[in-house]
């Protein structure tokens, strides 16, 4: 087995990184979407629906270019917002976290929902008269009993994340060390000659994160049955 | 407690309509399924809102569309029970219990948890989780979460027709003794007759989305025994039995009630038909039936073509129903003294 060059560990710490931090950013944001559209109704709805949704059937490239002509020095975000704050995103490991945020987030909001439509809505209106005002009942009533779902989304997305490729390359490059992630690492050397075996070690390193994950999933959902 | 409600409520093609002002603390509200009564109540815990009109308890307006008042439901204090008990399924009995107490403001906290189990009988539960309760055990933490959350008012959404019958009448002695240890009124919805007629003084009687009569469980029954095929039921409550044989004697009144086939129970609830009781105008010499009661005539009302002769037995009261001949043949009028004969068999036993 090839030892990994610098730069390769720094793909999988970069790996890591990126799809712990594009995770946690997203779930808050993940969770309030999948309130909104399991509980309230509210005009455009629909359009919420399809726009949270649009990354998931979209070429993760297609996101990656808008997010690059959005975010980009010309951008309306990146001009109007970025730029005044003194923000550089693009073709940093920060782009490469949007980019995977933005790809795995239907991901998320999917799973949460599905957790929070398994939640008699009674016993949101037994909670509010019981005296629990809305953001008390969406901590102690929702939040609890749709944890599985919260917790299957964020370990989907975080999977998700790791393996995220064509947004990434846009957004944050291809740059060793910098936001050179597994995938693009592994592409790097499948199409270098000679680099067969390291894209095959990266692939091996990249398989076995991905098993440990899913194994702490299995694991934990087990434990949670098993608490109930 | 005296509650006003005028309001309008559209909801796809069915529209609630109502305009009333009831007074008690033992409040009814009655109708068949689909009439409206659910949405009314609703409206008054705050979980949906009227289109136009106003909700008063007791003089304060909870809701009032023109003024622009709308105190949400987390702080109307009006506590209720669900048809099924929807409790917390993260939580432990006592978690459940306590969810409102701990929410209710120190001022208005004047029930404890301690004296709710007591009635409630549920000490035993309180560390277990409230998947492994039995129907009516959920359904009496239900109350208790309700009744803990010291509200101004109960609202019970048809609490018992998701329990059995025989579960159904072990339940109504916890929910009215709970109601009267803590003095707590309440609006008890139902399209059951007997449980209206326990468990309510004043009834609003609600279809299609308006209300439609203010009346009492009492007079309720015999509207009811006129256009419907089945007659008139005394609801007899009786406490300390003793056995004779393989019957059951209660005092009862002056004297004591012969049941066969019940439970022996030390408080015991007996629905007796209005039609299996038989008046006599004078002592009949020898006669199967195990009761025959000395009683007064005290009104005769009229039941869609038969004769409703209510009887005052030694202070209780007592309604057989007859035909119209049977009232000439026997001179029944109000005052006369008749004997009423009811078999111990026609008894039964209510949970």
């Amino acid at each position: 087995m090839p030892l990994f060059s610098h730069s390769d560990y720094l793909a999988i710490l970069l790996s890591l990184k990126v799809a712990v931090v594009a995770t946690l950013l997203s779930l808050p944001f993940g969770f309030a979407v999948a309130y909104l559209m399991t509980f309230r109704r509210f005009p455009g709805k629909v359009g919420l629906d399809v726009i949270v949704n649009l990354p998931l059937t979209l070429p993760p490239v297609v996101v990656g270019y808008f997010l690059l002509v959005l975010l980009g020095q010309h951008g309306l975000i990146g001009k109007w917002v970025l730029q005044p704050l003194g923000i550089k995103l693009i073709f940093t490991w920060k782009a490469a976290v949007v980019g995977t945020a933005v790809v795995g987030f239907p991901l998320m909001v999917r799973s949460i929902r599905t957790g929070m439509e398994t939640i008699d809505r009674r016993l949101v209106e037994a909670s509010r008269t019981l005296g629990a005002g809305w953001f008390d009942t969406v901590m102690t009533v929702i939040v609890p009993l749709s944890i599985r779902g919260i917790i299957a989304g964020s370990i989907l997305m975080f999977a998700r994340g790791l393996g995220e490729f064509g947004a990434t390359i846009i957004v944050a490059g291809n740059i060793p060390g910098v936001t050179q992630t597994i995938p693009l690492a592994i592409y790097d050397y499948v199409s270098s000659p000679g680099g067969d075996a390291m894209a095959m070690a990266l692939c091996l390193v990249s398989i076995s994160i991905s098993v440990v994950v899913l194994v702490f999933h299995e694991w934990l959902s087990r434990r949670m049955v098993r608490a109930d | 407690m005296e509650l006003h409600v005028s309001a309008h409520k559209q909801l796809g093609t069915f529209s609630l309509d109502v305009d009333f002002t009831v007074e008690g603390d033992r409040i009814g509200i009655f109708g068949p399924s689909g009439g409206g009564k659910s949405t009314l109540v609703g409206l008054i815990a705050g979980l949906h809102h009227p289109d136009r009109g106003v909700v008063v308890i007791d003089g304060e307006p909870i809701f009032d569309r023109e003024r622009g008042v709308n105190i949400p439901a987390e702080h109307r204090r009006i506590g209720m029970v669900f048809q099924r008990p929807h409790l917390f399924p993260h939580l432990s009995v006592k978690g459940n219990l306590l969810y409102g107490f701990k929410r209710c403001a120190h001022r208005y906290r004047k029930i404890s948890l301690d004296s709710v189990v007591e009635v409630l009988q549920i000490d035993h539960l309180l560390h277990r989780g409230v998947r492994n309760l039995s129907g009516g055990e959920r359904q009496r933490v239900a109350i208790g979460r309700a009744v803990l959350s010291n509200p101004r008012m109960l609202v019970m959404d048809e609490p018992l027709s998701g329990l059995d019958d025989n579960l159904k009448f072990q339940i109504i002695p916890f929910l009215k003794s709970v109601c009267e240890t803590f003095t707590i009124p309440y609006l008890f919805i139902s399209h059951s007759l007997t449980e209206m007629r326990i468990m309510t003084d004043r009834v609003l009687c609600v279809a299609g989305g308006r209300v439609e009569a203010q009346t009492t469980g009492e007079q309720l029954a015999r509207d009811a025994t006129g256009d419907h095929p089945s007659v008139y039921m005394n609801l007899i409550r009786l406490k300390g039995p003793r056995r004779i044989d393989d019957m059951c004697a209660y005092p009862w009144g002056e004297g004591e009630l012969l049941i066969s086939g019940a439970s022996g129970d030390e408080e015991a609830l007996f629905e007796v038909s209005s039609a299996d009781i038989i008046l006599f105008r004078r002592h009949p010499e020898a006669i199967s039936a195990r009761n025959l009661l000395q009683c007064r005539v005290s009104e005769l009302f009229n039941t869609g073509g038969r004769i409703g002769v209510a009887l005052d037995c030694g202070g209780e009261r007592l309604v057989a129903l007859v035909v119209r001949r049977a009232v000439e043949d026997l001179e029944i009028r109000e005052g006369v003294e008749v004997y009423a004969a009811i078999k111990a068999t026609a008894f039964r036993q209510l949970g």
